[in-house]
């Protein structure tokens, strides 16, 4: 297998961009990635979108976007995996390098939620669960994450504002972050005081849905060019796993099985254990999966992920630094794009780039993309090296 | 218009038709054919007493489109009595405030409009509290 | 065999004895006071028809209500659903204009596809229309087994009489063999004329009444003539009954033409249920027999007589069996709905029953 490098990476700011559609939001991030590259000539491009024909009334964006990005005639394909889109369109691209079957690979995650005003985009959300079990119920993902809250609750004894520690983690880091949603930090009375949206979950324990677009450019170590600029990083680990799209089929729902799965087996490939990972971009479109992936993933025993956060543990430079970028829930949550937004911090991280935000001796990125409650995880290894 | 969908469920909405498996007497609901325990195929039907307790709860204020007429509801994660766990709304609900653990029965009701009061009316399970 | 005469009135019974061998109630559980609609609209002048009536919540309607119902009846008649050859429900609120309630009924309990499935409709006495005509069906051997609903979410316009009462709720009876049966049915009588006092046109929400010729050249000229031609070919009077259930359209109504026909308030008691239930219109009678079957006992004798508005009634001659008290307790009974209570306001009420304009 050939050695994958991040080349180029690109991304918009994410926000509500009433005035700029999906494809010119897409073009942004691929634009900035590109000219990253250094201007590496794509020959692929993967598309990571959640909900594009539903909220845009737009499919076939791999042929749409190639085509305004100017890259008509390349393979270009859509990948969806809800929620781990970005990160599953991630994996593709890392596979048709390592391959061998592509040299220079275009990742591009784009989510355009603002086409779509109202109810109507919970129940576009509500189409990533199981439509005929779960969303004929009315339910909607924020109250299938409650519901998984709940229960955490009520098993591990958990007081009223023990996820507090998430939102004001996210919010701290996401106040460095230009291109982050929300760029100030709260404090803990904003989370104990802020509205319930779906009781135990509040505004806070909530990534906010918005528009944005990221972007990485994919190649092999000899295919750079010869003033490559940036520190070296390369893809070292790279896994998907799968579980049930309903909560109520898991046959125990208080355990991210897939995020278990594969960040062990991106771990395995990478070839290092969780004390070398310098810093996790968890998938926190809802603080419990925060809670439930730090367990998984063994930051923390099953039951006391939320402690770590409570603890301060997963600030910068603590004990596992998380969202170092603001995570879902500062940076916002733009559905599709989200997966490769965290590709492009960690990128930045390892390069030594994150100025404020920067995690001391960045070395190994552990990312993970989530599809709905972990019905589906990618996970990633980025490491930074020496030339 | 989703006639189809809701007309091929239409067991499982309105009684809870799941499965049993034929070689370790697992109940299934989802129906899925294949049993999630023991593996093998499981295509014996099998109607579910509609008794259970409450696994998790939560309330929904704003409603996804089809649904906002009835918010909020409150909608939960049942445990049957023989075994799976379902999703499903709560409703009859008073003053009582839901609990984990309370007994629930199921009871049949209007879950929806198919689009707007044109379309057919979906009918399906929920569940209200047992006294 | 009936024979025919000019001068007596016609008894309806079957070749074989026909009785019922289950039965279910339902009864939504809101409630809105009478005093809270005169609040609204009189301000709290005035009698009020009764104490206050049962609202089905916002996911309720007469197919979930007739549902559960015919359910409580499986209950108590422990019978293979594959084994009703008919499915009826009569009402004046089906959800659908076209397309049978009946249908989705049968399916929820497990009676298809073997099975007569219709609606019937015949104002409040649509209930007892298919009750006779399951006698009928079972009475001639058609079918061992056949179910008759009557089930309404009255109709009422805002601010009119007829908003006090108008309630929700019904019954479901399973009839069979008489030898099977909690209640054997000996005959019925039905008496018709064509009378307006009550009306609603296609595509109208509400329905129009005629006031005052609503009582007594409608409801209690066909109730009486009814009760008494039954009553009379039946060779029986009033104190030949443990029990009296009459249509009732409010409190009044029904005890005074339980008194015309020589029946006094103990007799009408238990299924008097429109002081806390409203009128439930093709559910009146039916769900009075079922609350007076729930406290009946064997050798009990009950006289069923519903009314139907355009303008009709049905009147049943029913003798209470040894099996009828243990089967009593096998479902939910009438007075545990009418319990399970939640009381709301007009707003609310105005809400459940849809009654703002959204568009």
């Amino acid at each position: 297998m050939s050695e994958v490098i991040i080349a180029g990476i690109g991304q918009t700011e994410v926000g509500e961009h009433w005035e700029i559609g999906l494809r010119e939001l897409a073009i942004a991030a691929i634009q900035d990635a590109v000219r990253d590259s250094g201007g590496l000539k794509p020959q692929a491009l993967f598309v990571g979108n959640m909900l594009a024909p539903n909220l845009s009334n737009q499919a076939h964006l791999g042929a749409l976007l190639a085509d305004y990005a100017g890259l008509t005639g390349i393979e270009a394909v859509t990948i969806e995996a809800a929620g781990a889109s970005g990160g599953a369109a991630l994996r593709q691209g890392y596979l048709a390098v390592a391959s061998g079957m592509v040299d220079v690979a275009l990742v591009v995650g784009v989510e355009k939620f603002t086409d779509k005003i109202g109810a109507g985009v919970d129940a576009a959300l509500a189409t990533t669960s199981d439509s005929d079990f779960e969303a004929v119920q009315g339910m909607t993902l924020a109250a299938q994450a409650a519901l998984l809250m709940k229960r955490y609750m009520h098993e591990y004894n958990v007081p009223k504002d023990g996820f507090a520690g998430f939102a004001l983690t996210a919010h701290a880091n996401g106040a460095n972050n230009p291109c982050a949603m929300f760029r100030k930090a709260i404090k803990p009375e904003t989370y104990t005081k802020a509205e319930m949206v779906s009781e135990p979950l509040n505004m806070f324990d909530i990534a906010p849905n918005a528009d944005g677009a990221a972007a990485v450019v994919l190649t092999r170590r000899d295919l750079l060019p010869k003033d490559f600029p940036h520190p070296l990083v390369r893809i070292a680990g790279s896994a998907s796993s799968s579980d049930t799209l309903a909560l109520h089929d898991r046959k125990d729902m208080l355990y991210f099985d897939t995020a278990q799965i594969s960040a062990g087996k991106a771990m395995k490939q990478a070839g290092i254990v969780l004390d070398q990972v310098s810093f996790f971009e968890y998938h926190d479109a809802f603080s419990i999966y925060a809670a439930l992936s730090l367990e998984a993933v063994g930051f923390a025993i099953k039951g006391r992920g939320w402690k770590l956060a409570e603890d301060g543990e997963i600030s910068l430079n603590r004990k596992i630094s998380c969202a170092t970028m603001g995570g879902m829930k500062a940076r916002g949550f733009p559905g599709g794009a989200a997966g490769v937004y965290q590709a492009v911090e960690a990128a930045i991280q390892l390069r030594g780039q994150a100025e404020a935000s920067q995690v001391t001796g960045a070395k190994i990125a552990l990312i993970q993309s989530l599809g709905g409650p972990a019905s589906t995880a990618v996970s990633h290894i980025f490491e930074r090296f020496e030339a | 218009m989703e006639i189809p969908r809701h007309w091929r469920l239409k067991q499982q909405r309105y009684s809870l038709v799941g499965e049993v498996c034929p070689h370790c007497d697992h109940k299934i609901f989802p129906p899925r054919d294949i049993c999630p325990n023991c593996g093998d195929e499981a295509k014996e039907l099998f109607t579910f007493s509609g008794k259970g307790e409450v696994y998790s709860y939560t309330k929904i204020y704003e409603a996804p489109t089809g649904f906002d007429a009835n918010a909020p509801y409150t909608v939960a994660l049942v445990k049957l009595e023989e075994g799976p766990i379902i999703t499903a709304q709560l409703t009859d609900l008073d003053s009582t405030p839901v609990e984990i653990g309370m007994p629930v029965e199921m009871v049949t009701r209007k879950m929806r409009n198919d689009g707007d009061e044109r379309g057919i009316i979906v009918y399906g399970y929920k569940f209200r509290l047992r006294t | 065999m009936t024979t025919p005469h000019p001068h007596s009135p016609t008894l309806l019974k079957p070749v074989k004895p026909v009785g019922i061998v289950g039965y279910g109630a339902y009864v939504p559980r809101y409630r809105l006071p009478a005093k809270e609609v005169a609040r609204v609209w009189t301000g709290g002048k005035g009698g009020l028809p009764i104490k206050e009536k049962a609202v089905p919540g916002l996911d309720e309607d007469v197919i979930t209500m007739s549902i559960e119902a015919a359910r409580n009846a499986m209950l108590r008649a422990q019978i293979d659903p594959t084994e009703l050859r008919a499915v009826w429900v009569g009402s004046e609120s089906h959800p659908y204009a076209v397309k049978p309630t009946s249908t989705l009924v049968a399916e929820a309990i497990g009676a298809v596809p073997n099975t007569q499935a219709a609606d019937w409709e015949f104002a409040c006495k649509a209930g007892t229309e298919a009750l006779v005509a399951a006698m009928g069906l079972v009475g001639s051997g058609m079918g061992h087994y056949a179910m008759a609903i009557g089930m309404d979410t009255a109709q009422g316009k805002p601010g009119d009489a007829l908003e006090y009462t108008a309630g929700a709720g019904g019954g479901a009876f399973i009839l069979g063999p008489a030898e099977e049966s909690l209640a054997i049915i000996n005959a019925s009588y039905s008496y018709v004329t064509d009378t307006p006092d009550f009306w609603r046109r296609e595509n109208q929400k509400y329905p129009e009444h005629g006031m005052r010729f609503t009582g007594e050249p409608a409801y209690f000229k066909h109730i009486t003539e009814a009760a008494t031609h039954l009553m009379e070919a039946s060779g029986t009077t009033a104190k030949d009954y443990k029990w009296a259930v009459f249509h009732q359209p409010n409190t009044k109504f029904a005890q005074r033409v339980s008194g015309q026909l020589g029946f006094s308030p103990e007799q009408i008691e238990p299924g008097l249920l429109v002081p806390v239930i409203g009128n439930t219109y093709a559910g009146a009678a039916m769900i009075g027999l079922t609350a007076t079957l729930d406290i009946a006992q064997p050798g009990d004798r009950i006289l069923v007589v519903s009314f139907g508005s355009g303008a009709g009634s049905d009147a049943f001659d029913i003798l209470v069996t040894d099996a009828a008290p243990l089967r009593a307790g096998l479902a939910t009974k009438t007075q545990e709905y009418i319990s399970r209570r939640t009381e709301i306001d007009y707003a609310m009420y105005v809400r459940y029953r849809g009654k703002l304009q959204m568009k």
